[in-house]
C-alpha cells in the first residue's frame, strides 16, 4: 500500500471516475460469466480481485486523494469491490455445481467390483464355540480351569470314584502312554475326559469352586462321520455348602437359553456315573422345532430327528468320595458338574453333517464361522 | 439287555393299552436307559400255518437241489386240500411238521407271497426257515421242523410268538440288577405303582449233608455256592418253542436243552448258572485260586493259562471252570446231538448257582479278554441271596422239560455276612435335590426300591440284595429323586462368589488366534498322532532333542504312535490335503500342546482316594507328566495377495512367516528378537530365529521362514511353503501384557530420509538399531522404505537401505539444523558400526 499523499495533485486521480470504477466491475463481472470452468474462474479471480487487478490499484489511489474525497471514493470502490466479489462467489457455486454434476460422475467406479486381495482367515467354530460357552459361565462368575492332555491315571480314573476294578474304566477306550521299560504301566493317559482339570482345581482352590473346564479329550475311537478319537469337551464344576440339584438343573436352563434364545429348557434322566451321585443323563429341547415335530410327520425335524430333545452330555452331583479323595469335607460342601462334547453340539447348532469336516483342516469349512460363533 | 415286553408282563400286570413305546418313556425317566423298541413282526401278515410234509419230490436238472413238496395245512387254505410248495432246503423229511407261509400273507421285510411258478412247477406258497420270519438264530441254518405233537392247521404267527416288542436298555455299570427281566419288571413295577410277582420268590428245600461235595477255599472270592444235581435226563429232549423263542428274543442262540434252560434261568434271574457233567465231574467240587501257570480248556475251545488271582472251580482233577466267567471243556454237558448217535449224552447234571467277588471276576474277565454273559453280570453285581433260587427253578425246568429227577441234596456254602445298612438323615435327599420331600415320600420311595426303613429323622436303611449299588447315602437320595421324577426338579441358580474373568494366559490365547485370523489365517485343529518318520522328513539332525517322544501304547494306527514334538506335521498335512483338495492360497494357524518326554521317564504312582493326597504325593505325580507347552504356528503357501483388477499378486513367502511372529510377540506384548538362522526344516539361507529375553539372557522360542525345498519334496507341499512355530508359552511368560501410554508431541515433525549402503550380509535390524542408537532421543519413529541392490551403482557385495526418520522434540519446533544434525549423528553410528555409506 502506498504510503499517504502529501502533496496530491486532484486532477492527476482520474482512475476514481464513477464511471471508470463502474467499467471496471462490469468487466471483471463479465468475465466471471464467461469463466466456463473452475481454472478459468480462478484466472478471472486474480485478474480482476488479485493485487493487481484494476479495482485493487483504485483502492490504493484513494490513499492519495484529499481528505473530503476519500469517503466518497471509498464508498465507490468498495461498492465495487463487493459486488465483484458477490458475483465470484456466485460463480464459483454455479461452476462447482456443474462440475459436481459432470467431473464427480466422470469419476464413478463400479463399486460391485470384488476384493479377495487378502482373504479373510477364520478361527475353528470348535474353539469359538466353546470360548462361546465359557463366557456364558465367566459372566456368572466361573473361572475357567485348565489342565494337562497327558494326565496321571490317578487324575483321570482314581479320584474321580472310577478305581481300578471299576466296569466304567475298562469302557473309556483309553489311550495309554508307554511307561519307561516301553510296557503300557506308566499310570499315565491321554485323558479321556476334562474331569481331571475338576480334581485338579480342587485341590488347588478353597471351598467355594466354581470352574469350568474346556479342553481336548481322546478316546480311541476310528474317525468316522460320527466319531473322533480326539474331541473337545466342556465341563463345569461346583462346589459350595448347600448346593442342590435344582441348582445344577438351573444352571443348565441359564445355558441353553444363552446359546439358543428364550424359552429354552433341559430335561435330566437318570444315569450313571461314577463320579457323581445322584446321576443324570441331560437333554435340551430342540431348539428348532421346540418340540413340535413329536408325532407329527407333516413336520419332520431334521435336527433332532422328531425326538423333540437333543442329548447333550451328563451330569450329577460331585460323588461325595469324589469330594474326600480331594480333601472336601463332604459333610459340609456339596456340588454339582456337567459335561459334554463340542463337537456334537456344533453338529446341531450349525447343521455340520460330517465329523470329519471338523478335523480336516478344510478351509472351505472354516472360513464361513469367522472370528466369534 | 433285550426285554421282551411279553415276558415282562408274566410278572407285572401292565395295562393291556401299554405299548412298548408307553414302557420305554416310563422306564426312562425312573432310569433305565431304553435305546429302542423292536417291533417284532410288525410288518408280518399271515396266513402262516402248521403244515405236515406229504410227499417230497426230487427236482432234477437245477444248479441246486431242488424239491417239490405237498404239504397238509389242514383247513388253512380253504380247501383242506395239499397245499403245493416247491422248496430248496433239504433238512426235513416226510412227516414232519414245518411252518407254511401261504399265499397272500406278508413276510418280514415286506416280502409279499403269491402263488407262482418256479423250477418249472407252480409253488403255493413257502416253507419257512427262522430267518425269514425273522426269528433270529436258531442253530438249525434251515427250515423250521417244529415237535412232531405240533398240530397241523394251527396259526404259526401265534405258535412262534412272532409279534412282540423288544425293549433295548443300555444298563449302567451300576444296574447289574437289571441284566435280567426280574431286575427290569421290578424297575416297571415301581414306575407304574403295580405290584411285582418276583420269579426269585420260590419254594426251596434247605441245604443238608447229602448234596454233591463242594468245597470252598477261597470265601472271599466265593461268599456263596448252591449245589443241585438232577438225574434221569432224557437225551432226547428238545428245548420247546416257547423257551427258544424267549431266548432268541433276548438275543441268545438256542443251544440244547440242558443249556438253554440255564441261559433262560440267568435271563429271567439274572443268576449266572453253570451245568456240570455229573459223569465227567470227579470228585468234590472245589472253588481256589489258580496256580500260577495252570492252564485250562475253556468252552469256547481256547486253552488259557489261569494267573494266580484267578478265581478257578475244580475237581479232583485240577480246573474244571474259570469260575464266573466261563466253563471248562472238560465237563461240558453234551446233548444228543452233538454226540455220536446220543451215546455219551449226558443224563446227569450238577447246577451251580454260586456268587463270585465282583472285582475278581473283572480282573480275570479283563485278563483273559473274555467277557461272557455271566462275567458281565458278576462285575456288576448279582443278587446272592438268589443264587438258591436259581437252582432251584433250573431243576424244576430239567425235571419238567427233560424229565429229570431232581435229587434231594443240596448243598449250599454260604459265607456269613450282615446285610448292609445305611444310616441317613430323612431329610437328606431334600437337601440333594433342592426340594421338600418329606419323610413319608423318601420312606415309601426307598421302600419301593426293595429297602426296610426304620427310624425318624435319622434313618436306618438296609438295601435289598439285588442292589450293592446301593452304599452311601447319596445312593439313597438318588432312588428317591429319580422316583419322584427328575422332571419335577425346580430350576433354580446358586449366589456365587465375583469372578475375575479370563486369565492373563487365557485372554492371551484367544488374542492371538484373533489376531492371526485377522491376518487371513484359518485355524485348523490337528491329531497330535505323528510318525516317527516325519522327523527324517523334516530333516531333523539325529539328535534334535524334538526326536524324542512320548508314545502310546495302544495308538489308534501303528503308523502314528508318538505324540507330537511340533505342530508343523498336522498342520502340513491340512495344508497338503487343501491344496490336494484345490484349495492353493493358503494360510492356516493353529495353537495347541505339544508333548515333551522328559530326561528320565517315571511311573505314576496310584495314590489313595480316601484322603486328600499330600502336596508331595501331587508333586510326584506332576513329575512324571512330559513337558506339555502351548505352541503356535502358521503354514503359508500360494499367494498371500491374490492378484485382481487392483493389480499383481503377491506369493506368500518367508517374510509372511516371520511377520506372523511379529503378530503373536505384538499380542504377547513381548519384544522378539529376530535373527538369521539355521534349523531342520527350513531354508538355511531364509531361517529366521525367534529369541527373547528371559531374567537377563536370551532363549530361543521359535523358527520362521521358508521351509528347505528338501523338506518340501519328502512332504510333498506346494513350492517354497513357509512357516513359523512358536512356543505360546514361553511368550507368556515374559509378556507384559500392559501397554504404556506414549507422550504425544503436538509439533511439527521433520522428516529426513536417508540412503546407506552397507555390505550384502549386514543384516537391516542391525543397521536400523544403531540408526536409532544414532539419533538419540529426538527421533520419533524411522521406517526401511526401499531395499536396492545394483552391483554397477553400489558395487558388487553391496547394499542400499533407505530409511525414513522422523524426528520432533517435545516441547518446541526443530529448526532444520537440529533435525539434520540428528541425522548426522545417527547416520555417524551406523558408519562406524557398520561401514554404513551415505549414499550421495
Amino acid at each position: 500500500m502506498s504510503a499517504p499523499n502529501k502533496s496530491y495533485d486532484p486532477v492527476e486521480v482520474e482512475a476514481l471516475k464513477p464511471e471508470e470504477i463502474e467499467r471496471m466491475r462490469d468487466e471483471a463481472l463479465a468475465a466471471f460469466a464467461a469463466a466456463d470452468s473452475l481454472d478459468a474462474l480462478q484466472e478471472a479471480k486474480v485478474a480482476h480481485t488479485g493485487g493487481t487487478s484494476p479495482l485493487a490499484l483504485a483502492n490504493r489511489e484513494i490513499g492519495a486523494l484529499p481528505p473530503q474525497a476519500k469517503a466518497a471514493a471509498g464508498k465507490l470502490v468498495g461498492q465495487a469491490r463487493g459486488a465483484v466479489n458477490k458475483g465470484l462467489a456466485a460463480r464459483q457455486t454455479e461452476l462447482e455445481a456443474e462440475r459436481d454434476a459432470r467431473v464427480l460422475v466422470e469419476e464413478a467406479v463400479d463399486v460391485t467390483l470384488p476384493y479377495d486381495r487378502v482373504p479373510a482367515g477364520a478361527r475353528h467354530p470348535l474353539t469359538t464355540l466353546s470360548e462361546r460357552i465359557e463366557d456364558v459361565f465367566v459372566a456368572m462368575g466361573y473361572e475357567v480351569a485348565e489342565g494337562p492332555e497327558v494326565e496321571a491315571e490317578w487324575f483321570n480314573f482314581d479320584a474321580l470314584n472310577i478305581g481300578p476294578d471299576h466296569p466304567a474304566r475298562g469302557e473309556a477306550d483309553t489311550f495309554f502312554i508307554e511307561g519307561p521299560d516301553g510296557s503300557g504301566d506308566s499310570g499315565v493317559v491321554l485323558r479321556t475326559h476334562t474331569s481331571p482339570v475338576q480334581i485338579r482345581s480342587l485341590l488347588d482352590r478353597e471351598p467355594p469352586v466354581y470352574v469350568i473346564c474346556p479342553g481336548r479329550v481322546y478316546r480311541t475311537d476310528e474317525l468316522d462321520a460320527t466319531h473322533t478319537p480326539v474331541f473337545h469337551q466342556v465341563e463345569l464344576l461346583a462346589v459350595d455348602e448347600g448346593l442342590t440339584m435344582a441348582d445344577l438343573k438351573g444352571t443348565l436352563d441359564h445355558m441353553v437359553q444363552s446359546l439358543f434364545g428364550e424359552g429354552m429348557k433341559t430335561r435330566l434322566r437318570p444315569n450313571f456315573f461314577p463320579f457323581t451321585e445322584p446321576s443324570a443323563e441331560m437333554d435340551m429341547v430342540c431348539y428348532v422345532c421346540r418340540g413340535e415335530s413329536v408325532g407329527n410327520p407333516d413336520r419332520p425335524c431334521r435336527t433332532c430327528s422328531s425326538e423333540g430333545w437333543i442329548e447333550l452330555g451328563g451330569c450329577g452331583m460331585v460323588n461325595p468320595k469324589v469330594l474326600t479323595a480331594c480333601g472336601v469335607d463332604p459333610e459340609k460342601y456339596s456340588g454339582f458338574a456337567f459335561g459334554f462334547g463340542i463337537e456334537r453340539m456344533l453338529m446341531f447348532r450349525h447343521n455340520v453333517e460330517d465329523m470329519r469336516d471338523m478335523v480336516e483342516g478344510d478351509v472351505r469349512f472354516t472360513r464361513p464361522f469367522g472370528m466369534e460363533i | 439287555m433285550r426285554v421282551p415286553l411279553s415276558w415282562l408282563r408274566e410278572y407285572v400286570d401292565l395295562p393291556a393299552t401299554q405299548t412298548g413305546r408307553d414302557v420305554q418313556a416310563k422306564l426312562i425317566s425312573a432310569g433305565l436307559e431304553v435305546e429302542t423298541v423292536e417291533q417284532l413282526g410288525a410288518d408280518l401278515k399271515g396266513p402262516l400255518v402248521v403244515g405236515q410234509v406229504l410227499t417230497i419230490e426230487e427236482l432234477e436238472g437245477f444248479k441246486k437241489p431242488i424239491r417239490f413238496c405237498t404239504v397238509d395245512v389242514g383247513q388253512a387254505n380253504g380247501t383242506g386240500e395239499p397245499q403245493e410248495i416247491v422248496c430248496g432246503a433239504r433238512n426235513f423229511a416226510v412227516g414232519d411238521k414245518v411252518v407254511v407261509v401261504l399265499p397272500g400273507a406278508v413276510l418280514p421285510g415286506g416280502f409279499a407271497i403269491s402263488a407262482r411258478k418256479t423250477y418249472g412247477r407252480n409253488s403255493h406258497g413257502m416253507i419257512c426257515s427262522s430267518d425269514e420270519l425273522g426269528m433270529g438264530d436258531d442253530g438249525t441254518k434251515g427250515i423250521i421242523v417244529l415237535p412232531p405233537e405240533t398240530e397241523v392247521g394251527k396259526d404259526a404267527v401265534e405258535l412262534l410268538e412272532l409279534v412282540d416288542e423288544v425293549l433295548d436298555i443300555a444298563v449302567t455299570a451300576n444296574r447289574g440288577d437289571c441284566l435280567s427281566i426280574r431286575g427290569v419288571a421290578r424297575e416297571t413295577a415301581t414306575a407304574y405303582g403295580l405290584p411285582l410277582r418276583d420269579p426269585a420268590l420260590l419254594d426251596v428245600p434247605g441245604p443238608n449233608a447229602f448234596g454233591y461235595p463242594v468245597e470252598v477255599s477261597d470265601r472271599i472270592g466265593c461268599d456263596r455256592f448252591t449245589a443241585r444235581t438232577v438225574t434221569g435226563l432224557d437225551p432226547e429232549a428238545r428245548s420247546p418253542i416257547w423257551l427258544k423263542r424267549r431266548l432268541q428274543k433276548v438275543g441268545m442262540r438256542p443251544i440244547s436243552l440242558a443249556v438253554d434252560i440255564t441261559n433262560y434261568v440267568m435271563m429271567e434271574l439274572g443268576q449266572p448258572l453253570h451245568a456240570y457233567d455229573r459223569g465227567l465231574v470227579q470228585g468234590t467240587i472245589g472253588v481256589r485260586r489258580a496256580e500260577e501257570g495252570e492252564k485250562i480248556a475253556t468252552l469256547d475251545g481256547v486253552t488259557r493259562t489261569l494267573h494266580a488271582e484267578d478265581l478257578v472251580i475244580t475237581d479232583e482233577r485240577g480246573p474244571i471252570g474259570l469260575a464266573g466267567v466261563m466253563g471248562g471243556a472238560n465237563t461240558e454237558i453234551a446233548d444228543h446231538d452233538s454226540t455220536e448217535n446220543g451215546a455219551n449224552a449226558s443224563t446227569e447234571v450238577v447246577i451251580e448257582a454260586a456268587h463270585f467277588d465282583q472285582v475278581s471276576i473283572a480282573r480275570t474277565a479283563r485278563r483273559h479278554k473274555l467277557s461272557s454273559e455271566a462275567s458281565r453280570r458278576f462285575e456288576r453285581g448279582v443278587d446272592p441271596a438268589a443264587a438258591a433260587a436259581a437252582a432251584q427253578r433250573t431243576v424244576d425246568l430239567l425235571v419238567l422239560l427233560a424229565g429229570g429227577t431232581a435229587e434231594a441234596g443240596v448243598t449250599e456254602v454260604v459265607a456269613p455276612s450282615a446285610p448292609h445298612t445305611i444310616t441317613v438323615p430323612a431329610d437328606h435327599p431334600d437337601k440333594v435335590a433342592g426340594v421338600v420331600y418329606g419323610r413319608e415320600t423318601v420312606v415309601r420311595r426307598l421302600q419301593d426300591v426293595g429297602c426296610d426303613v426304620y427310624g425318624q429323622d435319622e434313618l436306618i436303611v438296609t438295601v435289598p440284595s439285588w442292589r450293592p449299588d446301593l452304599a452311601e447315602a447319596n445312593d439313597l437320595a438318588e432312588e428317591v429323586i429319580r422316583l419322584e421324577g427328575y422332571e419335577n426338579l425346580p430350576s433354580t441358580l446358586p449366589k456365587l462368589p465375583s469372578g475375575r474373568g479370563l486369565t492373563h494366559r487365557q485372554r492371551l490365547h484367544r488374542r492371538v488366534g484373533r489376531a492371526l485370523a485377522g491376518a487371513g489365517y484359518v485355524e485348523a485343529l490337528n491329531y497330535p498322532f505323528l510318525s516317527e518318520q516325519v522327523f527324517d522328513q523334516l530333516g531333523l539332525d539325529a539328535d534334535d532333542p524334538a526326536r524324542r517322544v512320548v508314545r502310546l501304547v495302544n495308538p489308534l494306527s501303528d503308523e502314528e504312535p508318538a505324540l507330537r514334538t511340533s505342530l508343523l506335521p498336522g498342520l502340513l498335512g491340512a495344508l497338503r490335503r487343501n491344496d490336494g483338495r484345490g484349495s492353493h492360497d493358503l494360510a492356516l494357524f493353529e495353537t495347541g500342546l505339544v508333548f515333551l518326554p522328559l530326561e528320565e521317564q517315571g511311573v505314576a504312582a496310584s495314590l489313595p482316594v480316601d484322603r486328600r493326597p499330600t502336596g508331595e504325593e501331587i508333586a510326584s505325580l506332576g513329575a512324571v507328566l512330559p513337558g506339555q507347552p502351548r505352541h503356535v504356528a502358521v503354514v503359508l503357501a500360494g499367494a498371500r495377495e491374490q492378484a485382481g483388477w487392483w493389480g499383481k499378486g503377491r506369493p506368500a513367502d518367508w517374510a509372511d512367516a516371520v511377520e506372523a511372529a511379529r503378530a503373536v510377540a505384538r499380542e504377547t506384548g513381548v519384544e522378539l528378537i529376530i535373527r538369521k538362522g539355521q534349523y531342520g526344516p527350513w531354508h538355511p539361507g531364509r531361517c529366521a530365529e525367534l529369541a527373547i529375553t528371559v531374567d537377563g539372557a536370551e532363549r530361543v522360542v521359535g523358527h520362521a521362514g521358508e521351509l528347505h525345498p528338501r523338506v518340501v519334496k519328502a512332504l510333498g507341499l506346494p513350492a517354497r511353503t513357509s512357516a513359523m512355530e512358536l512356543d505360546l508359552d514361553a511368550l507368556e511368560q515374559v509378556g507384559d501384557g500392559t501397554p504404556q501410554a506414549p507422550s504425544i508431541s503436538t509439533f511439527p515433525v521433520a522428516t529426513q530420509d536417508v540412503a546407506l549402503v552397507v555390505e550384502e550380509y549386514v543384516p537391516a535390524a542391525d543397521v536400523e538399531t544403531a540408526l536409532r542408537e544414532g539419533a538419540g532421543e529426538l527421533l520419533e519413529s524411522i521406517r526401511l522404505f526401499d531395499v536396492y541392490e545394483n552391483a554397477e551403482q553400489l558395487g558388487e557385495g553391496r547394499k542400499s537401505l533407505a530409511y525414513a526418520l522422523r524426528f520432533r522434540a517435545t516441547d518446541r519446533t526443530l529448526t532444520v539444523d537440529e533435525a539434520s544434525a540428528a541425522r548426522d549423528a545417527a547416520v555417524a553410528l551406523a558408519a562406524e558400526r557398520m561401514g554404513a555409506v551415505l549414499r550421495g
